[in-house]
């Protein structure tokens, strides 16, 4: 009997030994004859699991989760590879609640197949958004981009129907579609899950945006950080060239389209668009004034599509499916699904892609199973270094574009990172001045000095130097970085700073009457 | 231009050369440059500048405002220890500072024997396994500080 057993190579599940996993399991195998077939995943992203593997049962997938090297030997002895009991036995894999209860469209072939067998992604829904596109003119795509309601997932929220079309528009001979993989952002990873997990879906979406406006060039621009996917970033593109999916004649349209990966070299800043397109032109990451959008002038100055990873990996389903039945998903002005990034203190963490809507509650407690630590959750970042610090009085809030924004807090790229109550919230904040003042582009001087002066005045208030009049100071500077910056670096760090402040001063040494009496000068 | 004894330059502008027609090129030479080196060292500057018609001082801005290009020769293993925010909260406030101790270096140092450097990094996108480093090209993920003590050993035991 042929048995097949899963195990991911996400670098997540690596970095908790899969591989050492995947040899025992070879060697095992081999040597009990069972005629085991090892195929490597993506992970399903529960990774307080990983490494987790799976077999397949006549009733469907079965999973076994924490597995460490040294539990192989039980888990064959106990005939898992007919999906019997084990002191990891999960159960099957689609019932596990917490993968269970989600709504997995982007994330739908993620940790199931072989990310580098594109015959797999074919079998598994694959290619059809594309072979619809085949079918459209530009407008006719952007038509259902539109419709859907799909709005860019790296930070901006930007309605990425509205910027095909204005590179649609846009009069050039030469056009270029660039992939935001930077994910710079502190506690996030689904794009690097995507890369790992299911690429073609990558390379789909940013087939079917160029074909939109006429590309025959586009790039990822991928973090030095994320060596893993760049290897099956680079497989996966090799396997689209050689069957058609690239090259000068894409399935046989007579359009040309091709990718090339570039590798970032550890600036936050080459996140921003602006900045990472001067980045691929071979400069200093350094924000770009704006207008123009990149959409009219953008790389080597051409009309350009930026989107982050997210947003080109929802395109296809988008395509294949309709944009309305995108749309159905979600609330509000918040259309499709949202990749959730769980992370930090909590006991499950992971990636949980639900509809947009779900609360913060739920999220943290539902899913995550409150902290690891077992303490109070005492404050949850939303949204990246450049998010708001909430405390625990307000996770009742929906997490969607509109909900968050109403109380001064901003979704980004869907991060979410959980701390107890033993953080100190002062010291994240003077994190949060560090973090800008390092990775800042030095373009603008509120930027460029202000976190400077940001970390000492944090600095100052923490040795209990003048506290009120330097509270004071530190909002002043605040609301000059907030209004001074060019971009959402220099623009957004007081977002945790003032956060932190307001909800927790007492960690800055002030009861909630001495914060009011801090007044900016 | 002269030839350098040993070879360096030849090296780095047949790096440089087979790199320039891509557009942008500069980045994807520099990560090459350092890929064989380990650093980007002061004295290929010029010859990348060279084969790329730009100024020395072009390429040295490009250089320097990026942080992984070091300019300095790395230790045998590079550490890097991530400091970012879900990695706080599970410890790596701890982790960096236990780090530091064992190793008896600061981030951006290389030991005198040339063993390790350590450095600092923000975000593997390990988030949902914190804390993280890395050592070389391996990623480790709930690191405690007896972890990475029985993965120093581990490397010390390897000889390697
Ligand atoms: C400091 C800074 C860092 C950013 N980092 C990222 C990033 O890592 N990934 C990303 O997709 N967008 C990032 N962005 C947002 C991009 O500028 C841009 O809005 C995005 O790539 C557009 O794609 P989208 O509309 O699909 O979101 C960053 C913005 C700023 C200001
Ligand atoms: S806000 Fe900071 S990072 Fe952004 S452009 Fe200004 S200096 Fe550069
Ligand atoms: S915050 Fe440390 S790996 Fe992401």
């Amino acid at each position: 009997m042929n048995s097949t057993i899963y195990v991911p190579q996400d670098s997540g599940a690596l970095s908790l030994g899969a591989e050492q996993v995947a040899r025992a399991l070879k060697s095992h195998g081999e040597r009990l004859g069972a005629g085991t077939r090892i195929v490597r995943t993506g992970s399903r992203g529960l990774y307080w699991l990983e490494p987790m593997i799976e077999v397949d049962t006549p009733q469907g997938r079965v999973a076994y989760g924490p597995v460490n090297a040294t539990d192989v030997g039980s888990l064959f002895d106990a005939g898992f590879l007919d999906g019997r009991g084990h002191r990891l036995f999960l159960g099957p894999t689609e019932e596990i609640g917490y993968l269970k209860n989600q709504e997995r469209l982007t994330f739908a072939r993620v940790g199931i197949i072989d990310p580098c067998a594109l015959d797999e992604y074919l079998a598994h829904g694959g290619y059809r958004g594309l072979e619809r596109a085949l079918e459209m003119g530009g407008a006719q795509i952007v038509g259902e981009v539109m419709l859907s309601g799909l709005r860019g997932r790296g930070g901006a929220a930007f309605p990425a129907g509205i910027k095909w079309k204005t590179a649609l528009e846009a009069y050039a001979h030469q056009k270029y579609v660039v992939c935001n993989a930077d994910e710079g952002d502190a506690g996030t990873f689904a794009d690097r899950m995507i890369m790992e997990g299911d690429p073609f879906l990558l390379i789909e979406g940013m087939t079917i945006a160029a074909l939109c406006i006429g590309a025959s060039q586009g790039y990822i621009y991928l973090r030095s950080e994320y060596p893993h996917s760049h290897r099956t970033l680079e497989r996966a593109l090799e396997l689209a060239r050689n069957r058609g999916y690239l090259g000068k004649n894409v399935l046989g349209s007579g359009k040309p389209f091709d990718l090339e990966v570039r590798l970032g070299a550890g600036a936050y800043i080459c996140g921003e668009e602006t900045a990472m397109l001067e980045s691929l032109e071979g400069k200093r990451g350094m924000v770009r004034y704006r207008p123009p959008v990149p959409a009219v002038k953008g790389l080597f100055g051409k009309p350009t599509i930026v989107n982050n990873l997210l947003t080109f990996a929802s395109v296809p389903i988008i395509l294949e499916k309709g944009g309305q039945f995108y749309k159905e998903y979600g609330t509000g002005r918040s259309r499709g699904t949202l990749a959730l990034q769980l992370a930090g203190n909590v006991k499950r963490p992971g990636l949980i892609e639900k509809a947009f809507g779900v609360t913060l509650n739920e999220i943290i407690y539902e899913y995550g199973g409150g902290t690891a630590s077992g303490r109070r959750v005492r404050a949850v970042q939303v949204g990246g270094p450049l998010g708001a610090y909430l405390p625990e009085s307000e996770l009742d809030t929906p997490l969607d574009y509109e909900a968050l924004a109403a109380r001064g807090a901003m979704l980004g790229h869907g991060g979410v990172v959980v701390f107890d109550d033993t953080v100190d919230m002062a010291r994240m904040a003077r994190y949060a001045m560090e973090f800008c003042a390092l990775e800042s582009c030095g373009k603008c001087t509120p930027c460029r000095i202000g976190a400077v002066r940001g970390t000492e005045v944090i600095d100052r208030i923490l040795s209990n130097a003048e506290r009120t009049t330097n509270v004071a100071l530190l909002k002043d500077l605040c609301e000059t970085m907030k209004f001074g910056s060019l971009c959402a670096l220099g623009g957004l760090t007081p977002l945790p700073v003032l956060s932190a402040l307001k909800h927790f001063p007492e960690d800055f040494g002030l009861s909630p009457e001495r914060l009011e009496a801090a007044q900016a000068p | 231009m002269r030839n350098s004894p040993d070879g360096h330059e030849e090296a780095v502008r047949s790096i440089a050369s087979s790199l320039r027609y891509k557009p942008g090129a500069l980045l994807p030479i520099l990560h090459k440059v350092q890929e064989r080196f380990g650093y980007v060292p002061a004295r290929s500057l010029a010859v990348i500048a060279d084969v790329l018609n730009l100024s020395r001082a072009e390429v040295y801005g490009v250089v320097s405002f990026y942080h992984d290009f070091r300019s300095e020769p790395p230790g045998e293993h590079v550490i890097r220890v991530c400091r970012a925010e879900s990695c706080q909260a599970m410890g790596a406030v701890e982790l960096v500072a236990h780090i530091k101790r064992k190793l008896k270096l600061d981030f951006g140092q290389t030991s005198a024997n040339q063993r390790f450097t350590l450095e600092p990094v923000y975000c593997l996108g390990n988030c949902a396994c914190s804390p993280a480093i890395t050592i070389d090209q391996e990623i480790y993920g709930r690191v405690t500080p007896r972890r990475f003590d029985d993965l120093l050993a581990e490397l010390e035991g390897r000889g390697g």
